[in-house]
């Protein structure tokens, strides 16, 4: 196995290119490592990105938009002043992945590109609006969280290409983002189902709204019909049923050791609710 | 043993001072299975089958042999033939070889077929990739119903033992059936009779401590073990007989055990490590992966039952009949006569019959898992119980009580029991406030009870006494619960002198007897009564020397808080002389002093328990939350009182992982789909409320200070008490564990 630690994203674009067989680029490892480990997955090129200059930071832009490097970790979010107060949702997904010692590595970059269909904040992130930078061989593009899963374990990142940054839209005003997981346990545990839930008001009334399911198909899944459902709304019964309703018929899921396909679809109209009502008080500026 | 040779007022025995292994365990300096090396060590590592049975056609090593870092490479065929096949458990070594190394089939998924040695971990990981096996896939079956009916593959021809009727599939190796009175005559006179099934899944024991040994084994035949394990003469006999050596020419050290709950009762990797060594001629470590211990060694049975209680409206049994089926894996071995004699144990019945059944299958050979076989058929028994009482409006624990066997009850298995604590806990769980507070909508209380019989087995322990007047304790039994801090405690009322003043140590096999594993709840309660017996022997030897120093006979001195006494006026006018005034110069006095006791006690003395618990069940989602818990258990006498909470805490605490997300999941393909702890869901930290804990203390005729184990019982009544309890809080009857969310939500929507 060939290590690398470039200084740059350029460096590790070229290495990545010119590499054969297995590649991976190492962030926190919590991935990687644990795979290698339990030989499932030996690359034969691993690419350290933490030596990159400015990847451990996080940075409020003048619009009110967020950047974050690829090598910032959950504990790292949870911890920072103002994320969470603009984007709980995000950090709280986030914050659900393992526990206190995965968080001191784990990344939203790898938990995006690791490709599990059940990762924890790759609905907050689609909810959210979040975008990552792709730097490749032909330079660097913009591209939405959603459109990054392919299926199971596989992303778009073509050969050579990596992720540089993460950009998190302003949070701008009243408006507010939840995501919940269902685990039979309390931590420590895969989504069985998971939602993203963001949206904004105008009086009590949705005029925006973003909703994103995890676990319950082969990629994370970013449901229009649920936003319709919601927006102009006051997050009355009907709304929430409606949401419910439009939420468990996008699930395509499978019968696995973690749940049954009824169960998913059940508990996924379930949990949309649950979260909207969370997003919803959080943009009428409740501490939740 | 007589009651008046029971003490009952003590100076150490129920103190809680520090544990003896503390500072060692917080500090990394314990030493577990994987912690030690030899110069010269080799790496060991399995081979195991991917399929859930099949025949071996052919195993080609060359490629591995060739291998430059690998030093020896291992099949069946290197080790012993001695072993024979015989039916049932009487050809248990041949059991456990065959477990140990595949012969002729893989029996199921994780089964070893080859073995390497290695010059590191990682090249004999890979190593492994180099051996060629062709499988000849054969059906399989894991299901324990399933394995009964007449189209089952059948595991083995002959198996089954001298005591399964005829006409039984193969698969059926061991039958049970006991009881007494006349049960159709019983449920006549039922006003009410609810009839139910039950199953329950595989489970495993969970300890965080993988198997880990280091073997060395010469061509003169002879060894060295050091091993991760309940019992190290167990590991020695099985091991001597696996490659065909001598049991006195193999030493056995048990190293610092990280948790056991009986499924380290047996060997996995011990004989592979001593055949690897011996053909690479260096010493071998093995240690296994979570993996490979999930799907390798030895879950729990699991159950499928049916289950018949009568009872009048004022709540008396008339009558009860159950059938247990246990599937144990690829062997012999599954509990299902313990299940069935245990079930209806804590009740005082006319009439009761119960039917056990000892059922192979394609999966791991089932091990020993606190009190084997005893939790599910409590599960199956309490929840109709339940039923009864939510049907006839009567409260849980006055039916219990009504029912509850005491001193002088036929039990359902045969025996008359002697004194037994089962209503002391049924009345301090009446008295108890949990029982009587306020449930929230959402909520359910379950009850139950258990039992376990308790053992004593082969015991021997030896304790000398040091110059400057400590004493040393070697006994024979490794420390799974905190037993050196009770052999300290025994040891020290005994003597007279200060627990601190005590070293106990887990001897290895050439410095004692034999002693039987530490299982069935049996350490407290027999080394303890045998460090008693030792230390009251060496007090013998210092009377004797006290008795010389003064000039009077030995029968004229006693021994009283430490010091010999003259027994009575007539004896003399001496002062007190304390044990490290005789130790002083025992070299001169007539040399070492020590004292030792060997037997095999038969007082155990059975245990009982009763659980509380609330649950509440999230009626969206299915999901359960553990909200209350009590344990209410007899332990005889608490000789350290933390250890024993400790072992009511662990056992609610397992029930707790077995009750709602534990389970072997296997697929079609018969391969276990969890062999992790992510995807085996035992239950974490934040998962459970604070557990409390009444200790009940109702002697034990049979222990010199009353002790009865407390290891097992308390794993009995969780399962029943938890499914009691979302069955209340859900209003749904719920018959099949785990009680996951999925299964949870499915009952409520088939309920409407
Ligand atoms: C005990 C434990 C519990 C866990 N619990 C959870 C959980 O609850 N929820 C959950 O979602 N996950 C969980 N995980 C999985 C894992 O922790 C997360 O997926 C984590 O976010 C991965 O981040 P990482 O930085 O460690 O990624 P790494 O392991 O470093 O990398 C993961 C993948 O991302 C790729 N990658 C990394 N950085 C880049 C980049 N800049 N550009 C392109 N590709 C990149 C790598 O090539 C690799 O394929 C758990 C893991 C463990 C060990």
């Amino acid at each position: 196995m060939d290590y690398h630690s470039p200084a740059s994203f350029a460096e590790a674009s070229a290495l990545a290119a010119n590499a054969s067989g297995i590649t991976r680029f190492l962030a926190g490892g919590t991935d990687v490592l644990v795979q290698l480990r339990s030989d499932l997955v030996t690359p034969d090129t691993l690419i350290d990105i933490k030596k990159i200059n400015g990847v451990s930071d996080i940075t409020r832009n003048a619009d009110g938009s967020w950047t974050l490097g690829v090598a910032v970790t959950g504990a790292e979010m949870s911890e920072h002043s103002g994320l969470g107060r603009d984007w709980p949702g995000v950090v709280e997904a986030m914050d659900l992945v393992g526990s206190t010692q995965v968080q001191g590595r784990a990344t939203l970059t790898g938990n995006l590109c690791n490709g599990s269909p059940a990762a924890d904040s790759v609905p907050a992130m689609v909810a959210a609006g979040v975008t990552v930078m792709v730097t490749g061989p032909g330079g660097t593009r913009e591209v939405a969280v959603e459109d990054i899963p392919t299926g199971p374990g596989k992303t778009a990142l073509a050969k050579g290409e990596l992720i540089s940054a993460v950009n998190i839209p302003a949070r701008g005003e009243r408006g507010g983002d939840a995501y919940l997981r269902f685990i039979p346990r309390t931590e420590m545990d895969i989504a069985v189902v998971g939602v993203g839930v963001n949206l904004r008001l105008d009086g009590d009334t949705i005029t925006e709204a973003r909703v994103s399911l995890g676990a319950v198909a082969p990629t994370v899944l970013l449901v229009e019909d649920c936003a319709k459902a919601i927006v102009g709304s006051a997050l009355d019964d009907a709304a929430l049923d409606a949401l419910a309703s439009a939420a468990s018929a996008a699930c395509n899921p499978i019968d696995d050791k973690r749940g049954t396909i009824e169960f998913r679809t059940e508990v996924t109209g379930v949990l949309a609710k649950r979260a909207a009502k969370i997003a919803y008080a959080r943009a009428k500026g409740e501490d939740l | 043993m007589a009651l008046d040779d029971r003490k009952s007022d003590f100076n150490f025995v129920g103190t809680r001072p520090d544990r003896p292994d503390g500072l060692d365990k917080v500090t990394g300096r314990a030493k577990f299975g994987a912690d030690v090396s030899a110069p010269g060590m080799l790496h060991g590592a399995i081979l195991r089958s991917p399929h859930a049975h099949a025949r071996i056609v052919r195993i080609n090593t060359a490629k591995a042999e060739a291998h430059q870092d690998v030093k020896a490479v291992i099949t069946r065929a290197d080790f012993s033939d001695k072993p024979e096949f015989r039916p049932g458990l009487e050809g248990e070594f041949w059991n456990v070889l065959e477990n140990v190394m595949a012969g002729e089939k893989a029996l199921y998924d994780g089964h070893a077929v080859a073995a390497v040695a290695a010059t590191s971990a990682l090249a004999a990981r890979d190593a492994l990739k180099l051996i060629e096996v062709e499988y000849e896939v054969l059906p399989h079956v894991t299901d324990v119903d399933k394995a009964m009916a007449p189209d089952a593959p059948v595991i083995r021809e002959g198996a089954a033992d001298y005591s399964v009727p005829e006409g039984m599939h193969p698969n059926v190796v061991r039958y049970h059936e006991s009881g007494h009175g006349d049960v159709e005559a019983g449920f006549a006179e039922a006003d009410l009779i609810v009839e139910d099934s039950f199953v329950t899944e595989a489970t495993h024991q969970g300890y965080i401590e993988p198997h880990a040994c280091m073997g060395s084994l010469g061509a003169d035949g002879r060894g060295e073990l050091w091993c991760t394990t309940q019992g190290h003469w167990y590991a020695q006999k099985y091991c001597a007989a696996l490659v065909g050596i001598e049991t006195a020419q193999l030493r056995v050290t048990a190293s610092e055990i990280g948790g056991g709950f009986g499924g380290k009762t047996t060997v996995f990797i011990e004989p592979v490590a001593l055949a690897l060594s011996r053909k690479a001629n260096r010493p071998v470590k093995v240690v296994m992966s979570r993996s490979e211990v999930f799907r390798a060694t030895g879950p729990t049975a699991s159950a499928s039952m049916d289950i018949k209680i009568g009872m009048k409206k004022d709540g008396t049994i008339t009558a009860a009949e159950g059938i247990f089926r246990l599937q144990g894996g690829a062997f012999p071995g599954a509990p299902g006569d313990m299940t069935a004699m245990c079930a209806f144990a804590p009740y005082n019945l006319t009439n009761v019959r119960q039917v056990g059944y000892d059922v192979m299958a394609n999966r791991p050979k089932q091990a020993a898992y606190r009190a084997p076989g005893a939790p599910m058929g409590a599960f199956a028994v309490e929840s109709v119980l339940d039923e009864l009482c939510n049907q006839l409006g009567l409260d849980p624990v006055e039916v219990r009580l009504k029912n509850a066997a005491y001193e002088g009850t036929k039990a359902n298995y045969g025996p008359t029991y002697p004194r037994i604590g089962l209503v002391e806990t049924l009345e301090a769980a009446k008295a108890h406030p949990h029982y009587a507070a306020p449930l929230k909508p959402g909520q359910g209380r379950g009850i139950s009870c258990g039992f376990w019989f308790n053992h004593g087995g082969e015991t021997s322990v030896s304790l000398a006494l040091s110059e400057d007047g400590s004493a040393q304790v070697m006994v024979g039994t490794p420390d799974i619960g905190g037993s050196r801090a009770s052999m300290a405690l025994m040891a020290a009322e005994v003597l007279g002198i200060p627990y601190e003043n005590i070293r106990v140590t887990i001897a290895d096999t050439a410095t004692l007897g034999y002693n039987d594993v530490s299982h069935g709840s049996r350490v407290t309660y027999a080394s303890g009564l045998a460090t008693i017996k030792a230390a009251r022997h060496a007090i013998e030897r210092l009377c004797e020397r006290a008795a010389a120093k003064w000039g009077i006979p030995v029968d004229a001195v006693k021994w009283e808080n430490g010091c010999a006494v003259p027994s009575g006026p007539n004896a003399g006018d001496f002062d007190p002389m304390p044990l490290a005034d005789i130790t002083a110069d025992m070299g001169a006095t007539g040399g070492p002093i020590s004292g030792h006791f060997e037997a095999t006690p038969e007082g155990a003395g059975v245990s009982f328990g009763t659980h509380i618990v609330d649950a509440e069940v999230d009626p969206e989602t299915g999901k359960t939350s553990i909200i209350r818990y009590t344990v209410i258990q007899d332990a005889g006498k608490a000789i350290h009182p933390d250890y024993v909470e400790g072992q009511y805490q662990g056992g609610a605490v397992q029930g707790i992982g077995w009750a709602l997300n534990e389970e072997y999941i296997y697929g079609e393909d018969g391969r276990l789909q969890n062999s992790i702890f992510l995807d085996y869901r035992i239950p974490v930290a934040s998962d459970l409320p604070m557990i409390d804990t009444v200790i009940v203390e109702v002697p034990n005729p049979g222990h010199p200070f009353g002790v009865r184990g407390v290891g097992e019982t308390g794993i009995v009544p969780p399962l029943a008490a938890i499914a009691n309890a979302v069955s209340n809080a859900a209003g749904v009857r719920m018959r099949q564990l785990p009680m996951t969310p999925p299964r949870i939500l499915a009952a409520l929507k088939d309920n409407g």
